[in-house]
């Protein structure tokens, strides 16, 4: 099995990788020694050759889009277009410092601008901005934003955010960040929201309900227009989290839902990368009631120039969100994809995406497995349960899920939403053929047989990845989060 | 099965109180709720002197996947938090009634102690909640 | 159809065994008056080439220059190794590193990443990254706020640390009230004279940047003293570059800092106009629990072997929803894998030449460009960076500058209006005595001088 000594265990003293750095330390004697460090950093020493094998190797320990079916719900993992990254890094768009003249950056600028229509065409929205690093940011952006809007009507009562009990995380933890308090409610048998529950919420101190759509439970709110009015009617306003919108694309609007203001992933349905955990984008696009309190920069066009507008140009944005301008590398990647999209291949997206998802819902539910929503129809993503299996055999989900790697697939996302109990969420994407979604299908049956006839066998898994199952418990009680050890002397 | 002393008082949030001799009380999470939270890595705990309220969360008890309030069951002031958990949060696991007990506290009004449920109104709970 | 792999049997096969008859019919409880059937304001898709064709034009109508601008983002030599590993498919097109035993190639690198940061910085532990410089720097008031045993919700912030990321702090910190208040300064830093104006007031928390904004180097010592005799916790703002050669928070007065952060792009990041870069923070093992963002740490699996994991999650919003230290969920993890390259690359060594040449080709342009009359150094020792009074309105002279094809600084007098006609200047590494002459060379000409004086 692969392992790899950390970088610090391959450092000698002495040995350097001198290519990078400048042949000779300047002199620095009119800094006083007060100032200076006394010791050097902990840092290897090392080849390159070591540097780029090191990093080769780590980089083979681990599951990707690349190399591996990853139907990780509510996550997007589709194809990242090597295209949208080739041309991103062009040393054009690298080299751009970002407090340069507006009139040194027009390139950028142009895209920026596009992608801002673009995605006022895909949201139906009036106003966008593009400042948002991730989706959390996003969100933030948003519930600031109609807190704001409260505020500058005098209405300043409003603090309270409504979720749905299925949100993700992000959306209460964001609520709270604006200094909101956050409100669960809980969701129907039919996985809609409860509405009689939602009225019980509503009132004067309603800022807004946060709702994903179609949800996390991977089916369509169909009494939105509903929701929007109730809320509406309340004075409060509707965030939609855009996790999701890969499986509306060109289907269907928020704006038209009745939301006030969104949020993208375009980690998700502009298939920008996830890069291990980021970064992302989270831009946000809203209606004309929202659109003074848009977050700062914006690119605007003016006698016949793109240029950044800030404060000067608006004065009641809720401000910034970053040091410049957001993730700019990302958005680029975001615009190369969605021109390479056009139209037809956007509603092509959420279609075999949608398309994806059905069908391997409907081969596992005839395959035996408890489909958490069997009544509806499954948007681009859908729940199996294995309480069941688990009270029959003693399988978990996390077992299942352990059992998927060692058959050449990322897991499903697990234990989320909270609601339903030993869940998998699986998204398979738009980007999948259909032999990749029968070979999952065969695996997960094999897994399920394994339960029933040797379940000890099945908890001993993964025994084919870099490491076998690891002890979170030691983790978290004995923290180790940074190498202690000294360099190895040569021997 | 999961173990409910006769002796003590509980809650509907799963903890349970411990009426003692110089009359503090003496508060911890019980064996149900060890057992649905898995193995606790880290108990956050108040300081001695806070006041609390009747249902204020008072302490946090983490495992890996969770992480949980712990509700004050009488209004008063903590008087210790068990000084043991920094390094052993494990004992909640291993011994919920005794040396895994959270806090000791001086409650405002004794008498609220008999609100709280007994131990066959909390079976009672348990059996419910299946 | 760009990225969609169906056959037509593929489609009639799936079709069939769902039990619709097209595509569309899977929409059907979306409400039909929601339903929408062509998005008219996106064009045709194009072809690879023509986006390609595109993309270079784009590119073609930026305008490149000699950069002396840095003002929280620097142009250093970025080793080719560095992107060539970080764009591999496998880190790549990776996800968050939820599943270890399928994520120890990502889990392991943040470990050694966090390492190194910790160390660099010299702290105990050091988080996953978060989004950039600025909102670590909020990130980091939060956190104090938290941690603080004081009951307040004001930071103290020193008035040159950087305006930008005082303006996005103050967005993310209104919500939840807390309040930055300057720290009095004098001669472009912190003046620790005048601390007794504060006499009586309680904070939660001190932000020391270092270098300040301005090239300055602020009495950290003093003011770490100073602030932990009055509670307070102390946030080293840092450079990661300059800590190759300054000393890093942890060593600040008797018993240093007890959170660091700051921006990430000096180590290894394109400049891109803006992003991504990515923030970083790190603090005492005491504080780790308050800290946001993911952490990874070393752990054992079951035959005994080492391997690394995502751990204290229940600080996180996915187990802690309203009551997580933040809402962050995706981070900047691609970018802390191109700066754990660079940064094995450059080793401490190189890191601290990095620095050293950076600070020793600024000295050089400072001596370049005051040997023109009229033009001053304000204030001394300053660190990479510096500050210069010009003899006329410096927007003016910078536009000219920047149509000549130079980036002459950043304009201070907007933010910092008591510093006059003046304009922060750097030079990287990269600049070399020809490009200082053309600077001084492009600034006599704008200040209509004979650039051989
Ligand atoms: C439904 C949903 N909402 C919000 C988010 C948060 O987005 P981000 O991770 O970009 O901050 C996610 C992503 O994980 C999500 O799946």
């Amino acid at each position: 099995m692969k392992r790899e000594e950390l970088i610090f265990e391959q450092s000698r003293p002495g040995r350097r990788a001198p290519t990078h750095a400048p042949a000779t330390l300047a002199a620095t004697d009119d800094l006083p020694s007060s100032v200076l460090r006394q010791e050097p950093p902990l840092l290897p020493e090392v080849s390159e050759l070591q540097v780029v094998r090191h990093f080769t190797r780590l980089s083979q320990l681990n599951f990707s889009i690349d190399t591996h079916f990853y139907p990780l719900g509510s996550c997007t993992m589709k194809y990242n277009p090597r295209a949208s990254n080739t041309l991103a890094m062009l040393p054009g768009f690298l080299a751009r410092h970002p407090l340069e003249p507006d009139s040194h950056a027009q390139g950028v600028l142009e895209s920026l601008f596009d992608l801002q229509e673009l995605l006022k065409a895909v949201t139906g929205m009036s106003g966008v901005s593009l400042t948002p690093m991730a989706g959390a940011q996003g969100e933030f952006a948003g519930i600031a934003m109609i807190r704001a809007y409260h505020l500058a009507r005098g209405d300043t009562e409003r603090t309270q955010v409504i979720v749905p009990d299925a949100a993700h995380g992000t959306n209460p933890a964001s609520a709270t960040m604006c200094g909101c308090e956050a409100i669960e409610i809980p969701t129907g048998p039919d996985g809609d929201v409860d509405l009689d529950a939602l009225r019980q919420v509503v009132g004067p101190k309603t800022a807004a309900i946060m709702l994903t759509n179609p949800s996390t439970l991977g089916v369509f709110e169909r009494r939105i227009s509903e929701i929007a009015e109730i809320v509406h009617a309340a004075g409060g306003l509707l965030y939609y989290d855009g996790a999701n919108l890969n499986a509306i694309l060109g289907r269907a609007l928020p704006a038209g839902m009745g939301f006030d203001v969104v949020h993208i992933n375009l980690h998700k349905t502009f298939s920008t990368p996830h890069g291990g955990g980021g970064p992302g984008s989270g831009v946000v696009a809203v209606n004309p009631r929202l659109e003074p309190f848009l977050p700062i920069p914006i690119v605007g066009k003016r006698d016949g120039s793109y240029v950044w507008l800030t404060e000067a140009d608006r004065p009641q944005s809720i401000g910034r969100l970053s040091g410049f301008m957001g993730n700019t590398g990302i958005l680029l990647r975001a615009y190369i994809y969605m021109r390479l999209l056009g139209t037809d291949g956007m509603r092509r997206v959420s279609g075999y995406a949608t398309l994806n998802a059905n069908y391997l819902c409907a081969r596992l539910a005839s395959a035996g497995f408890t489909i958490a929503y069997p009544r509806r129809r499954a948007s681009h993503e859908f729940i199996i349960s294995l309480k069941d299996v688990a009270r029959d055999t003693g399988a978990t989900a996390m077992d299942f899920a352990k059992a998927l790697l060692d058959r050449g697939f990322h897991a499903p996302t697990t234990y989320f939403p909270l609601l339903v109990p030993e869940c998998l969420l699986i998204e398979p994407t738009e980007t999948e053929a259909r032999q990749e979604l029968d070979d999952f299908v065969q695996a997960l049956t094999e897994i399920r047989d394994l339960a029933g006839r040797d379940v000890g066998e099945l908890k001993r898994a993964p025994q084919t990845t870099p490491v076998r199952r690891l002890d979170d418990v030691r983790a978290a009680r004995q923290l180790d989060l940074t190498w202690q050890g000294k360099p190895r002397t040569v021997n | 099965m999961t173990q409910i002393p006769q002796q003590l008082k509980y809650t509907e949030d799963h903890e349970w109180v411990r009426a003692e001799a110089d009359g503090s009380v003496v508060i911890g999470i019980t064996d149900h709720a060890q057992h649905q939270l898995g193995e606790l890595v880290y108990v956050e705990l108040p300081d001695a002197g806070r006041t609390v309220t009747r249902g204020a969360a008072m302490a946090v008890v983490e495992s890996t996947k969770a992480a949980s309030d712990v509700y004050a069951p009488l209004a008063g002031v903590i008087v210790q938090g068990n000084p043991a958990l920094a390094d052993q949060p494990e004992l909640v696991n291993t011994d919920p009634y005794g040396e895994g007990w959270l806090v000791r506290l001086r409650p405002g009004d004794a008498a609220d102690l008999a609100a709280l449920l007994d131990s066959a109104a909390y079976t009672q709970l348990l059996a419910a909640e299946d | 159809m760009p990225f969609i792999p169906h056959t037509d049997d593929d489609l009639a096969v799936m079709l069939q065994t769902i039990g619709v008859a097209d595509i569309d019919t899977l929409f059907d409880e979306i409400p039909a008056a929601l339903r929408i059937s062509s998005l008219p304001g996106v064009p045709p898709g194009l072809s690879e080439a023509a986006v390609t064709r595109l993309m270079r034009k784009r590119a073609a109508q930026n305008t490149d220059s000699l950069c002396f601008l840095g003002a929280g983002a620097y142009e250093h030599h970025i080793p080719a190794a560095v992107w060539e590993l970080a764009a591999r498919g496998e880190f790549y097109s990776a996800y968050t590193p939820y599943q270890a035993e399928a994520s120890q190639g990502t889990l392991q690198l943040i470990y050694e990443y966090q390492s190194m940061l910790a160390g660099l910085v010299d702290m105990d532990v050091s988080n996953a990254s978060l989004y950039d410089g600025a909102t670590a720097f909020a990130e980091a008031c939060l956190m104090a706020v938290r941690a603080s045993r004081s009951n307040s919700r004001r930071v103290l912030v020193a008035r040159y640390l950087h305006p930008l990321w005082r303006k996005a702090a103050e967005t993310l910190l209104k919500g939840q009230t807390v309040e930055l208040v300057e720290l009095p300064a004098v001669d472009g830093h912190t003046d620790p004279d005048a601390l007794t104006k504060l006499d009586g007031q309680d904070f939660a928390a001190v932000c020391l940047p270092w270098p300040n904004f301005l090239g300055g180097l602020e009495p950290v010592d003093t003011l770490t003293d100073w602030a932990h005799s009055r509670n307070m916790l102390v946030i080293g703002v840092c450079n990661p570059v300059a800590l190759g050669l300054l000393k890093p928070p942890g060593k600040w007065g008797a018993r240093g800092a007890d959170i660091a952060c700051g921006e990430g792009q000096p180590l290894g990041i394109p400049l891109a106009s803006g992003g991504p870069y990515f923030g970083f923070m790190a603090c005492r093992q005491a504080l780790v629990r308050q800290m946001p963002g993911r952490i990874v740490g070393q752990t054992l699996d079951i035959e005994g072997r080492r391997g690394f994991t995502l751990t204290l999650q229940a600080r996180e919003q996915h187990i802690r929803r309203s009551k997580a230290t933040s809402n962050i969920c995706t981070n900047q993890g691609l970018m802390v894998t191109a700066a754990t390259i660079h940064m094995s690359l450059l080793g401490s060594e190189g890191l601290r030449r990095v620095a050293a040449q950076c600070h020793a080709n600024t000295r050089s342009l400072v001596g370049a460009l005051t040997s023109l009359d009229g033009v001053e150094l304000r204030f001394a020792p300053y660190f990479h960076e510096a500050v210069l009074k010009l003899p006329r309105p410096v927007a003016p002279l910078l536009a000219e500058l920047a149509a000549a094809g130079i980036l002459g600084g950043y304009d201070l007098g907007a933010d910092f209006p008591e510093l006059g006609q003046a304009v922060l200047v750097c030079a990287t590494e990269l600049r070399t005595a020809e490009d200082i002459a053309a600077y001084r060379h492009a600034l006599a000409g704008a200040l209509g001088m004979a650039a051989a004086a």
